[in-house]
């Protein structure tokens, strides 16, 4: 009978339903993989990492490991950012070609959990050259409620990758201050 | 264990024979050779032999027989060693690696490489039947003698493992006459007489014209349970008792000496057993010191403060011992890394026609086996520009009055809380001003820089830099030293460089003892608090305003005895608020960096403790200036600074500058 069950898993794999967490963004809704939560915590203080994008808040002590806190409505650029009763961080895992990351994300409120087919989902419109839209798995529409699904793996490996040009363009920066 | 496990630790130990037999051969002097030399080398290929026909192998046990068959000819006297012998047996041991790597990667084996050292191995074979006058010699070289004395003593235990003195006795009556006699020195009285262990020894006269190593097979499955001493008669006693031998042995990977790419052969570590013995005992203690203050938990009435604090201090003390003793784990004398050098100095001093004596000092220095395995390559780098660019060849050496034979010096020591490496040769020496011309040609330096000798002579850091005439295989890129520079400086140490014209080069290496756990200074920056290792840290010191100078382009410098240095304020460098905004309501940390010394500026120093070293990079990313972060006694995460890190990025941002005003 397992058997049967990862055969099916394998080969009808787009028609599996996954489960999602959807959290708050200023007045939107988004959804991550639940497969890729590691737990939710309460929003605590962060140390600090010198000469980071506002969005990178620092980096807090998660039993023992060293995890950076992302604040993802400074990161998509949204209007206030404030750190309330409901404001907390999603431990998630990205995945890079050979590593593993675990990060943090601080989003405005966890919303709710939703059975979702990925096949039913909409592509991303295109915007073009926009990078943000790259982030974006989909869209879903439940209850009526547009979902915009993430693609946390490109979003971490993107941050991570980014530094070389982001010291390049502080260092020009710099230069043309001068 | 699964088979896998089994072929994977026969890798290791094969390649561990390899590097045996490497060393063995690169120091065999021509001529007949000691038994006891070539038969450690032997007994290397004549395992892998063995092992390669078990595991199947068979390629590599075919072409060991070759090597065997050559080898044993060197045991029993019918060869002499010879200068191309030696370089032949090495070349095959090269192949063999090679082999091993091939198959343990699952690629095809260079299948001419292996075929003409077989043809060259064949024909050595061939040649020359062994001469009467060579038999002659065996007898000298390798006592077989006729008269053996033997003392056998097993351990008490020895009985309850199954093995039979008695056995072992009645075979050694089959290689010749034996006469033996028992010891009861140490049988007890009856009454205490534990029928299952074995008391007796045995003194035992052999006469059989055989060799020491036959006898000793007689004993080979109790060496460990016994103490066994062959000697014989006519010639002084020679200890040939065994007892365990656990050595610290660094897995070796890689095929040749120059390539160490590929997967590492397997994560392990050898350790010794008294570590582990004192790692027990210390686990004992804490238990015991654990129940001792338990018992306060069961009944609290007993709590009694002056008990509750010795136990404290007691557990303080445990967990320091405890947590030196893992990290003494991880710790590898640097001899595993120093010991591939010989044979690449010989290889690449022949192919220079350069002559060559390395010497190599603190091989015992430990260090931890991360930063061993990763100083391979750059020291690697090093010796090869030593060897190319730093020593002459032999006619310009005379021509300079020196020695035709260079030296060339590897050098490890221990230097509060760090650990230095230094290669040093005796050859040229750099040129300055070759140097400082080249640095101007491509830019690296203005015309107008002033820049000291020391200065300059780090330049050959600097990445494209090389100031040799032309390129060799083995340097001469402008690849490598920048290279060297920047693998050091991701392990948290720094390298810099001292050299005369026409009298020789040192290269020092500094590089943390461990990557794991480290003695920090902790500071304060506004809210922020962070770590300096204090291994970098010179002194600290409260700033006199009469002691501020201002540089035009608004950088600042401070007079500390009559020398300056410049400062870096660390608010500025990371772009946060410090609480202080006068320089002289903070404190300056006069940080060591490449042998310049800077002052970093900060709010206040906090407290000295050890720190457990936190990566960065498993979950984010390199940051400039932070080479980690730590945990605090209070759970909240400190950035552990790299001094080398805020000091280039404070030297870049200023050179923009500099150059904004120019």
């Amino acid at each position: 009978m397992f058997d049967d069950f990862t055969h099916d898993l394998n080969t009808f794999a787009d028609h599996a339903e996954n489960q999602f967490l959807t959290f708050m963004l200023g007045s939107e809704e988004f959804g991550i993989d639940i497969l890729q939560i590691q737990e939710i915590k309460g929003w605590g203080s962060v140390t600090k990492i010198p000469n980071m994008p506002d969005y990178i808040l620092g980096v807090i002590n998660l039993r023992g490991t060293i995890v950076p806190i992302m604040d993802l409505r400074k990161r998509f650029k949204l209007q206030n950012a404030e750190y309330n009763a409901t404001t907390v961080i999603i431990v998630c895992k990205a995945k890079d070609e050979n590593h593993e990351r675990t990060v943090g994300m601080v989003v405005d409120a966890v919303s709710e959990v939703y059975d979702m087919n990925e096949k039913s989902m909409q592509a991303t419109p295109d915007f073009g050259s926009n990078i943000d839209a790259d982030f974006i798995k989909g869209l879903a529409n439940i209850d009526d409620k547009m979902i915009i699904l993430m693609n946390v793996d490109k979003l971490i490996s993107h941050e991570v990758k980014d530094h070389l040009e982001e010291v390049k363009k502080l260092s020009d920066e710099l230069e043309s201050e001068n | 264990m699964d088979l896998k496990d089994v072929v994977d630790s026969f890798y290791a130990e094969s390649l561990e024979g390899l590097d045996l037999m490497e060393n063995v051969l690169l120091t065999l002097p021509p001529g007949p050779v000691e038994s006891e030399v070539i038969n450690k080398i032997f007994r290397a290929a004549h395992s892998i032999k063995g092992g390669g026909g078990i595991f199947g192998f068979a390629e590599i046990s075919d072409f060991m027989h070759g090597v065997e068959t050559v080898l044993d000819q060197l045991r029993n006297g019918q060869r002499e060693a010879s200068n191309e012998l030696s370089e032949l047996l090495l070349e095959t041991v090269d192949c063999v690696r090679h082999m091993f790597k091939a198959a343990r990667d699952k690629k095809p084996v260079q299948q001419d490489r292996v075929t003409s050292l077989r043809q060259q191995v064949d024909m050595i074979l061939h040649q020359s039947a062994p001469e009467t006058s060579k038999l002659k010699t065996e007898l000298m070289v390798n006592p077989k003698s006729s008269d053996w004395h033997i003392s056998f003593k097993p351990h008490p235990g020895m009985l309850a493992k199954a093995n039979d003195p008695l056995r072992m006795i009645r075979h050694l009556a089959e290689l010749g006459s034996i006469r033996s006699q028992a010891c009861l020195d140490e049988l007890p009285p009856f009454a205490e007489l534990d029928p299952t262990e074995c008391y007796l020894a045995w003194e035992i006269e052999l006469t059989a014209d055989v060799r020491e190593d036959e006898i000793e097979e007689v004993f080979s499955w109790v060496l460990d349970e016994c103490d066994l001493i062959i000697k014989p008669l006519d010639s002084p006693a020679k200890q040939a008792g065994k007892s365990a031998r656990i050595e610290l042995k660094p897995v070796p990977s890689g095929d040749t000496l120059q390539s160490t790419d590929g997967p590492a052969a397997s994560e392990s570590i050898r350790v010794s057993i008294d570590k582990i013995d004192n790692l027990i005992n210390l686990v004992g203690e804490l238990v015991i010191t654990q129940s001792m203050l338990s018992r306060f938990d069961n009944d609290i009435s007993a709590l009694d403060l002056e008990t509750l604090r010795n136990g404290l201090s007691q557990l303080i003390r445990n967990t320091r011992d405890l947590q030196e003793s893992v990290l003494q784990i991880r710790m590898l004398p640097i001899r595993f890394c120093f010991n591939r050098f010989p044979r690449l100095v010989h290889d690449i001093s022949l192919k220079l026609n350069k002559k060559v004596n390395l010497k190599l000092s603190g091989e015992d220095t430990e260090l931890d086996k991360t930063v061993l395995e990763c100083i391979n390559n750059p020291l690697l780098h090093l010796v090869r520009n030593a060897l190319d660019h730093g020593l002459e060849t032999p006619e310009q050496r005379r021509r300079a009055n020196k020695p035709e034979t260079g030296t060339l010096e590897l050098k490890a020591y221990h230097e509060s809380g760090s650990i230095l490496i230094e290669v040093i040769d005796d050859g040229n020496g750099l040129n300055t001003d070759k140097i400082r011309k080249r640095a101007l040609e491509r830019g690296i330096i203005a015309a107008e820089d002033n820049l000291g000798e020391h200065q300059i002579n780090q330049l050959i850091f600097q990445a494209g830099f090389t100031t040799a005439e032309k390129i060799s295989d083995l340097s001469g890129r402008g690849v490598g030293m920048d290279v060297v520079k920047r693998d050091i400086n991701d392990l948290g140490g720094d390298v810099w460089l001292e050299s005369e014209f026409g009298v020789g080069t040192k290269v020092s290496i500094r590089l943390p003892l461990t990557l794991a756990i480290l003695d920090g200074q902790l500071l304060r920056v506004g809210s922020e608090i962070y770590v300096m290792p204090l291994s970098t840290i010179i002194e600290t010191l409260q700033i006199n305003s009469d002691h501020i100078n201002t540089l035009p382009g608004n950088s600042q410098v401070y007079r500390l005895r009559n020398k300056y240095i410049p400062i870096i304020r660390l608010d500025e460098a990371f772009n946060t608020n410090a609480e202080a905004t006068k320089l002289e309501d903070g404190l300056l940390v006069i940080v060591d960096s490449e042998r310049q010394h800077y002052g970093i500026w900060v709010d206040e120093l906090l407290d000295q403790q050890q720190v457990v070293i936190k990566s960065l990079v498993s979950n984010f990313k390199q940051v400039c200036g932070v080479s980690g972060a730590t945990i605090l006694g209070d759970g909240t995460v400190a950035l552990i600074l790299d001094a080398t890190g805020i000091v280039s990025a404070f030297t870049k941002r200023h050179n923009v500058s500099g150059m904004a005003v120019a």
